[in-house]
């Protein structure tokens, strides 16, 4: 069920003011990762054996693979030495003091996103109270949720309090060795979300974590697992922010969804990393692996994104179609602005029979930023009558800036059906004084534009999500007229 | 009300308005008529301030003041208002939003209070019904998909929901069938205030029946070649632009 803006914003508030740990104020780890790094995450999270095992096979694995270089984009080395892989609260002292310290240019996008002015003080790092980096959000509503029977904890107290289930299911769809980053993050993962849903049970309500990054060389590496059983539903948001800094900082996250037969999970993401101020420095590097896996039949997992952070975004949520009829659906909007860098898009596998898939993708460049969609439809020999719908868009504004498409399709099975369209757009000069002969303002109106372009992605977010992914829109593309 | 000297522009280097005087007073409806390539659309565009084209010289003020000076959308919020010889579609961005937004901010830039959706919503339909147009046009996007005809009516709601000053209407007459030239028309006569210009281009002065005009000149090679009444009209349609004395190199270029 959607919420309204207020409840949302209350939630949102909520959570950060129940979301800290209180832990005795204990340090930020060395730079540098091995396996005593490891070993000592492993034992402040008090995680049973089997965890730091599972790590430390990872963290191996990891060692022995490369960087992937294929994706369209663009960046110096990371130095995984000089990433600290743990980071407790900060010191009072070292944070801002009050909202006076913080940048105005960041205030003015908390103001035009409508977040209240308290939670500005928080997402800022005002020292207002203690902020977390590495460890996740808590969750809300528990109550209802325990009644219900559904488990919405962080991943930290999962791995203690239902092993077996994290032991069956985590790595089932990501395994550890799946690509460089995800083997990075099953090996020093920090926190994340963990979801169960009980057999036949439609989650009482949308489930939501707002992760944010504040230390500074700190690497994030969030690690969620949802699972629906039989014919269970969710639905999921994730918000992202991270305060400005002139450094790049890493984000690998790896994302895991499992949905049984007549399950369905539907995980919406509105990303708003920072990107890197309008010369290009700084950001987030936002490396993410999400896969759904649709192991019962008729089971469908939506994935909905709206990015427009990040100062560089190599993120597929994919989805494997293995029970017979089970759909996938992924529904993307893309913007880069200034020197963003983002290649983004899905994969789809369909393996049983008469699975579906859906693909709709919305790319806005501005500036001089380079979007790429890259998607994969692969039909293996058993997906017999099994479709795919690939609707892939974009949209360059000013000339400066770059648009790609790299759809790949692998199939094994005559019968199954792809239909492929493609588009690239302008925002035209007749579009925009038309808009401003009606009065209306040049940034107004790319964005009034832009947003109409998106709206077979918007209205697939719940209700709220798509009021601030319009709202990030406006803020994201400030500066691209003129 | 509105007042044009000397005014020369053009458009990647070629001069298309060679000179255009024209004096427009409030409470009046003028008419532009003139031979295809004459400069009447180009004249439309740069009152509206479209810097695709060039004023190299000449003046052009509103109401005493100059109005090159001011961006597309001051001039808008000023009360200049196009509506287009070729409405461009905007996908996804719904009419009715894309009104609402244009109308706030009109509303903002005279220090009224913004409409919100549901004030707008009886406002738009009204107006919809008032040029014939289905109320469910307001949902789809800004002329996606819509014909010809529901263009140009689409362009004279805007312009009823606007209420400008100057309402510039570029050959809004073109391609409507009858019933759709009545409906247009009475659209326009709607407009017509004493505190209102309107400036109208045509090449039919079947129009002229409908939205009688004070004055109509003839647009030529980028210059008014001739100014009279509502009987000019009748005189061209009756002995066509050869009449004045248009060579076809004036029209061609
Ligand atoms: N963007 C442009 N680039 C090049 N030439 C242009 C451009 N816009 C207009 N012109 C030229 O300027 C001249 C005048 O065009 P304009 O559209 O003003 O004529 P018009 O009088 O409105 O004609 P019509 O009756 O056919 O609508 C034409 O020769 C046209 O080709
Ligand atoms: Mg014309």
């Amino acid at each position: 069920m959607a919420t309204t803006d207020k409840e949302v914003k209350e939630l949102i508030k909520r959570e950060y003011e129940h979301g800290f740990v209180t832990e005795i104020e204990s340090d930020t780890f060395e730079p540098g990762l091995n396996e005593d790094v490891i070993r000592r995450l492993s034992e402040i999270k008090q995680e049973p054996e089997f965890m730091l095992e599972w790590r430390l096979k990872a963290y191996r694995r990891w060692l022995e693979m490369d960087e992937p270089e294929w994706a369209h984009v663009d960046f110096p080395k990371v130095d995984y030495d000089a990433i600290s892989y743990y980071s407790a609260p900060k010191k009072k002292e070292d944070m801002p003091q009050s909202l006076d310290d913080v940048d105005p240019e960041l205030l003015r996008t908390y103001e035009k996103l409508g977040i209240p002015l308290h939670e500005r003080a928080k997402l800022a790092g005002v020292a207002v109270d203690a902020v977390f980096d590495s460890v996740s959000v808590a969750t809300t509503f528990k109550e209802p949720l325990e009644k219900a029977g559904v488990i919405f904890c962080p991943i930290s107290e999962a791995v203690q309090k239902y092993p077996e289930l994290v032991k069956k299911y985590l790595g089932s769809v990501v395994p550890a060795g799946d690509n460089y980053f995800a083997a990075l993050n099953s090996a020093v993962f920090s926190d994340g979300s963990f979801v169960y849903i009980p057999k036949g049970v439609r989650c009482p309500m949308e489930l939501s974590t707002y992760f944010r990054i504040n230390a500074a060389n700190t690497g994030q590496f969030e690690r969620t697992l949802i699972i629906a059983e039989e014919g269970s539903y969710v639905s999921y948001l994730e918000g992202c922010t991270a305060p400005m800094r002139d450094e790049n900082q890493l984000h690998a996250a790896v994302v895991e969804l499992v949905a049984l037969d007549d399950a369905q999970i539907k995980y919406s993401t509105v990303q708003n990393w920072y990107p890197g101020d309008e010369n290009g420095k700084g950001g987030i590097y936002n490396f993410v692996t999400k896969r759904g896996a649709c192991i019962g039949k008729n089971s469908k997992i939506s994935w909905t994104q709206v990015e427009t952070g990040s100062a560089i975004t190599w993120k597929y949520p994919s989805c494997v179609l293995r029970g017979e009829n089970s759909v996938g659906e992924f529904y993307s909007v893309a913007l880069t602005h200034n020197y963003q860098q983002a290649d983004t898009g899905t994969k789809m596998i369909h393996l049983g029979k008469n699975t579906r898939s859906t693909i709709i993708s919305k790319g806005i460049s501005a500036g001089r930023s380079s979007n790429a969609y890259r998607g994969l439809v692969k039909f293996g020999p058993g997906a017999e009558g099994a479709r795919n719908f690939t609707q892939c868009d974009s949209l360059l504004i000013g000339d400066r800036c770059g648009a790609h498409t790299f759809p790949y399709i692998e199939s094994k099975n005559k019968s199954a059906i792809v239909e492929h369209e493609a588009t690239t757009s302008k925002v035209s000069d007749e579009q925009m004084f038309l808009c401003r002969q009606r009065g209306i303002d040049p940034e107004q109106a790319v964005s009034m534009i832009v947003n109409g372009f998106c709206k077979e992605v918007f209205k697939e977010l719940p209700m709220e999500f798509a009021v601030e992914a319009g709202k990030l829109l406006e803020v994201s593309l400030e500066g691209s007229v003129g | 009300m509105l007042s044009i000297k000397n005014l020369h522009a053009s458009v990647e280097g070629k001069e298309i308005l060679k000179g255009i005087n024209l004096e427009i007073k409030a409470g009046e409806v003028h008419a532009i008529m003139g031979p295809n390539g004459s400069g009447k659309s180009t004249l439309s565009q740069v009152l509206a301030g479209n810097d695709a084209f060039e004023v190299t010289s000449g003046e052009v003020t509103l109401n005493g003041d100059n109005l090159l000076d001011l961006e597309t959308e001051e001039r808008a919020r000023e009360g200049i208002f196009l509506a287009f010889q070729y409405p461009v579609e905007i996908p996804g961005v719904s009419n009715l939003q894309f009104l609402r937004t244009a109308v706030n901010a009109m509303r903002k830039h005279r220090g009224e209070e913004e409409m919100n959706a549901a004030e707008f919503m009886k406002l738009a339909k009204e107006v919809s019904k008032q040029v014939d147009l289905d109320p469910a046009f307001l949902k789809r996007g800004v002329n996606e998909g819509f014909s010809g005809g529901e263009k140009k009516r689409n362009e004279i709601m805007q312009a009823l929901l606007l209420q400008p000053k100057l309402a510039i209407l570029d050959e809004t007459d073109s391609g409507l069938d009858i019933d759709a030239l009545q409906v247009v028309s009475n659209g326009v006569n709607a407009l017509r205030a004493e505190d209102r210009a309107i400036l109208m281009v045509t090449h039919y002065q079947r129009l002229l029946n409908h939205i009688v005009p004070d004055y109509v000149h003839v647009l030529a090679g980028g210059r008014i070649v001739k100014s009279g009444g509502r009987e000019l009209a009748l005189e061209l349609e009756e002995k066509g632009y050869g009449w004045l004395g248009i060579k076809d190199e004036d029209t061609s270029n």
